[in-house]
């Protein structure tokens, strides 16, 4: 019924403690995480059904805006596929995304940033992986921003993706970088990754074939969730 | 086993937007925060409240982290099949308070195919500004001591670690707080 899930590779993934990251050091735990066996707890998880998504919900251009009007900034389209690490596609995986607008800034009540709100963009999307496991929304290019963790210091520009596949222990959060850059390689939160082919993962890279003339130019990124068989489960998060 | 997990990073101070808009004040873009209600009116079982706090290692409570739960149903199913029941629960914490809240019910005994006896358990999954990688961590209930001394995961845990993983009842509702560094630091699994 459900498959076991192999261990997460913990030096490909950042550590806990990334003292360069300040915010890590009083966040990170100190002991080591207790390595077992998957059980079904981490094997099953919640499934997202299509009905819970709205017409909107993967164009973040139009889904705050007000009616007739659109977000400010470059216009994009993030496409990709989400696989498992036996390269199978994964279908069905709620897939959210956030980030600044095209000034660098977020709509959130904690954000400080001098840049303005831009009134027609909220900074959420969300869809769910279809059969072949691919994934698409519309956006607006995000700026880089600077935080407060060194003076000087600077984000590159990103968006953060949520991943909710078949099994709650897959559960996983990322950010998603862009081709060419310059301030990826001086950020601490990526250069804790430990190994540069990791951090190329988190690279999206253009893809003109799939830009459209006139309109929006495109960038893929795909994702490889942890694990490799997965069997459909029967609880339907759906009419609830 | 070809390729490499796509690495993790942290879900940092806006998590909000993503995950609980609503919750931030973003509002018209989706009806509500998805896990926010994990029970219908006619979900089986005892209802219970989970809430808690999650400190740093200074002592001081994290007001922006999401939460998110899973657990099996009343009857022990996982995946729940109880129509009324989600088994999945997101919150954010309170931007005051720190507190983490869901209404749930309780879990029952999940037993797999394979004969082992998991004892009623609720996993929790924590991200953050300074947490790298999701954190998991398990509550369990202090009332079914005999099924947490047999269940796989609790049982492995050390013996002087194991009541951090324990809920308190305390004011009607469970009490689960979690500990990101120190003296009582919460066991978190790799599993
Ligand atoms: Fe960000």
């Amino acid at each position: 019924m459900s498959a076991a899930l192999p261990p997460r590779d913990r030096d490909w993934h950042p550590p806990a403690l990334a003292p360069d990251y300040k915010s890590s050091r009083l966040r990170a735990p100190t002991q080591k995480l207790l390595r077992l066996p998957s059980t079904i707890s981490e094997e099953t998880g919640p499934v997202f059904g299509h009905d819970t998504l709205g017409p909107l919900d993967a164009d973040l251009i139009t889904n705050f805006a007000a009616s007739g009007e659109m977000a400010l900034g470059p216009r994009r389209c993030i496409r990709g596929t989400v696989r498992d690490q036996n390269g199978r596609p994964v279908a069905g995986v709620l897939v959210e995304v956030w980030q600044a607008n095209a000034a660098g800034r977020y709509r959130h009540v904690n954000e400080g940033y001098l840049a303005p709100l831009d009134p027609n963009f909220g900074g959420c999307g969300r869809m769910i992986t279809d059969a072949e496991g691919a994934y698409q929304f519309m956006t607006v290019q995000p700026a880089a921003y600077p935080w407060p963790n060194a003076p000087n210091a600077w984000r590159p520009a990103h968006i953060h993706f949520s991943l909710s596949g078949p099994a709650f222990g897959q559960r996983l959060i990322t950010q998603m970088y862009f081709e060419g850059d310059p301030l990826i390689p001086l950020c601490p939160i990526v250069q804790a990754i430990p190994s540069g082919k990791a951090v190329e993962q988190l690279v999206a890279r253009l893809d003109m074939p799939h830009s459209e003339s006139m309109d929006y130019l495109t960038y893929r990124f795909d994702i490889t969730l942890r694990g490799g068989v997965q069997t459909p489960f029967e609880n339907k998060m759906e009419g609830m | 086993m070809a390729d490499a997990e796509s690495p993790s990073q942290t879900a940092g101070p806006y998590v909000h937007i993503g995950l609980t808009p609503n919750f931030t004040g973003i509002t018209g873009v989706y009806p509500e925060d998805l896990g926010a209600v994990m029970c219908g009116d006619a979900a089986l079982g005892e209802r219970i409240t989970l809430e808690g706090q999650i400190f740093d290692g200074a002592g001081d409570v994290l007001r922006d982290a999401v939460v998110e739960i899973w657990q099996a149903d009343a009857a022990g199913n996982l995946p729940p099949s109880d129509p009324d029941f989600r088994g999945w629960g997101r919150c954010a914490s309170d931007l005051k308070t720190g507190i983490f809240r869901f209404d749930t019910v309780r879990p029952g005994v999940a037993t797999t195919a394979d004969g082992d006896n998991h004892a009623p358990h609720i996993i929790l999954w924590i991200v953050a500004r300074g947490i790298n990688i999701g954190l998991q961590t398990r509550c369990y209930f202090p009332d079914a001591a005999q099924a947490n001394a047999t269940d796989p995961v609790f049982s492995a845990v050390p013996p002087d670690r194991q009541p951090r993983l324990l809920a308190r009842h305390q004011d009607g509702v469970w009490r689960f707080d979690i500990h990101l560094q120190g003296p009582e630091e919460t066991p978190f699994f790799d599993l």
